[in-house]
């Protein structure tokens, strides 16, 4: 992505920064022009707990370019606790902590270094709820 | 007002079924809209075998391909080229592919332009195509559906693929292709509780067709002991669950119904009737949909197609869908009418999915073994249902293939084009 495009979405990357509808009052993330449930205008900006469940998972082993350096690795879909569901990586895990159900909670990680300049892309990732407590 | 409008209003009118009703009138509309057109045939078809390239560019495999669908139709006068790719611009730095590829074709002062919608765009060439015939906006139309993937290293290639996905909200992640769609299975294991083994008849059906097709990437058998030791690439997908990377390209001549006597003439094998055409599209994130276990672009275009046609799922005589993945195959079975919800993997369990099966499917290797040229692969799905039609796939023939249908399948499942086809 581009630094203009980084910027851009950096409320979403840093703080999960979505909508609520004014209209059928879903949780929206990220933030659209239109509602996807209703196809009313979107709403007014919300900002998600970062709690949620693991919906899915799956551990990588061939990645994408960029992502090299971190293989393997596991990406999920996590469903927020609001409703929308996101796919992020999981971090602060091994292998066998993982399954369907389980709860996590928004952290902040780097996600790649982008090109031969080699800026750091920092995003959202998920841990382990239980990570947190101790 | 007809019922079926009527039905619509009501349900427009009560919003919660807004995004249902929107479906419905889509539908409607789509049968209304085609009444006054031509129906279209293929006279002429074309491929190259699938496999890695290494000595020929992206303009050579598409030569191979529209010279030997054009010299079958036995015409030189062509109106229009569509060109189905997706991947040009991203891997080969080559974009305005269609003119290059016309001009390399020697096809100058005609229409050309390429189509993308990701591992969708060969069948949304074609019905761009179809389109442009059954409209009467052209006579002779050539599709070709061509990727070059190859060229690049496996990683480049990933990441190329990953552009069908959200760029900002699911790529950025580091999930690649694959990666989607194992967390499509991962979930469809767990809530419909389905073995480990459950997928691998897909794999072994599509090789064992595969086996018998010259154009294949594999002509090679595959046991489930294979299946089972198969590396994995992102859990639950191993190798041998997922479509090779590979270059291909596959052409067809479109002309309409009424003219098509013209080219069907001496040994000419006979001209396919384009039965059905249709395209919807879902959510372009997997992570957006309502119900991320169910195609519903699938369920939607199939049944455009089922009613554009009047065929119903029973009179299809072979199915050359998008096993991209095993997962997909299933998924697809299931949207488009073959088995329920959950249950479309017991149909490769059953061997119902085989030669002499209820719905032969991948009956010349489909994705998994003849392989997955991306942008290429929907018009490879259309020249077998051609070669199947005509009776002559060699040893891959079904018995009495009288009606064909072919589904391609762009990103996640947020593009599927179905189209069907009769002798």
């Amino acid at each position: 992505m581009s630094i203009a495009g980084l910027w851009r979405t950096r409320q979403q990357r840093y703080n999960l920064q979505g909508e609520v509808c004014p209209d059928c009052h879903q949780a929206i993330f990220p933030p659209r022009d239109v509602c996807p449930h209703c196809s009313e205008a979107a709403g007014p900006l919300h900002t998600m707990s970062g709690r949620g469940e693991v919906y899915s998972y799956t551990k990588m082993f061939n990645v994408p370019d960029g992502f090299l350096a971190q293989r393997p690795y596991t990406v999920a879909l996590v469903k927020l606790e609001e409703g929308p569901m996101v796919t992020a990586q999981l971090t602060d895990i091994s292998d066998e902590d993982v399954e369907i159900g389980m709860p996590v909670e928004m952290v902040t990680r780097k996600l790649r270094e982008e090109g031969d300049s080699g800026e750091i892309i920092y995003g959202y990732k998920f841990r382990p709820v239980f990570a947190a407590a101790d | 007002m007809i019922a079926g409008a009527r039905t619509i209003q009501r349900l427009l009118e009560e919003k919660r079924f807004a995004a249902h009703a929107l479906r419905c009138v889509r539908i409607f509309e789509g049968i209304a809209g085609i009444t006054n057109m031509r129906n279209v045939s293929i006279v002429g078809i074309g491929q190259i075998p699938v496999g890695e390239h290494w000595d020929l560019s992206v303009r050579h495999i598409a030569y191979h391909a529209i010279a030997a669908a054009l010299e079958e139709a036995g015409t030189e006068q062509v109106d229009a080229l569509f060109v189905g790719n997706m991947l040009s611009g991203g891997l080969l730095k080559q974009e305005h592919l269609a003119t290059l590829v016309a001009d390399f074709c020697g096809l100058r002062n005609v229409e050309a332009a390429k189509i993308e919608s990701a591992c969708a765009s060969g069948a949304s060439a074609l019905r761009i195509g179809h389109m442009a015939v059954a409209s009467g906006m052209h006579d002779v139309v050539v599709v070709c559906g061509v990727e070059k993937m190859t060229d690049t290293t496996g990683e480049s290639t990933t990441a190329g693929l990953a552009t069908a996905a959200d760029a900002e909200y699911e790529a950025a992640h580091g999930v690649s292709f694959v990666g989607l769609n194992a967390l499509i299975m991962q979930r469809y294991m767990y809530e419909f509780d389905v073995p480990m083994d459950a997928f691998a008849g897909f794999s072994i059906n599509a090789h064992q067709n595969g086996a018998k097709n010259a154009n294949a990437m594999f002509q090679k058998p595959i046991s489930l002991e294979a299946y089972l030791n198969a590396p994995m690439i992102a859990t639950p997908i191993n190798i041998m669950d997922s479509s090779p990377v590979c270059d291909g390209a596959a052409a067809a001549v479109l002309v309409a119904s009424e003219q098509a006597g013209t080219y069907v003439t001496g040994h000419h094998p006979g001209a396919v009737q384009i039965l059905a055409s249709a395209s919807a599209n879902d959510t372009i994130a997997l992570h957006d949909r309502r119900d991320p276990l169910f195609l519903e672009a699938a369920y939607v275009s199939s049944q455009k197609a089922y009613m554009q046609s009047g065929v119903t799922p029973a009179d299809v005589s072979f199915f050359e869908l998008h096993d991209a993945f095993t997962i997909m195959s299933a998924l697809s079975l299931e949207a488009t009418g073959y088995s329920r919800r959950g249950e479309g993997w017991h149909l490769a369990a059953d061997d119902a999915i085989g030669p002499e099966g209820r719905i032969p499917i991948s009956t010349l290797g489909g994705l998994k073994s003849r392989g997955h040229p991306v942008g290429a692969t929907g018009m490879y799905q259309i020249v077998e249902a051609v070669q199947q039609l005509r009776g002559e796939a060699g040893e891959g023939q079904i018995r009495n293939a009288l009606v064909g249908m072919a589904q391609n399948i762009g990103g996640s499942g947020a593009t599927i084009v179905t189209h069907i086809l009769g002798g």
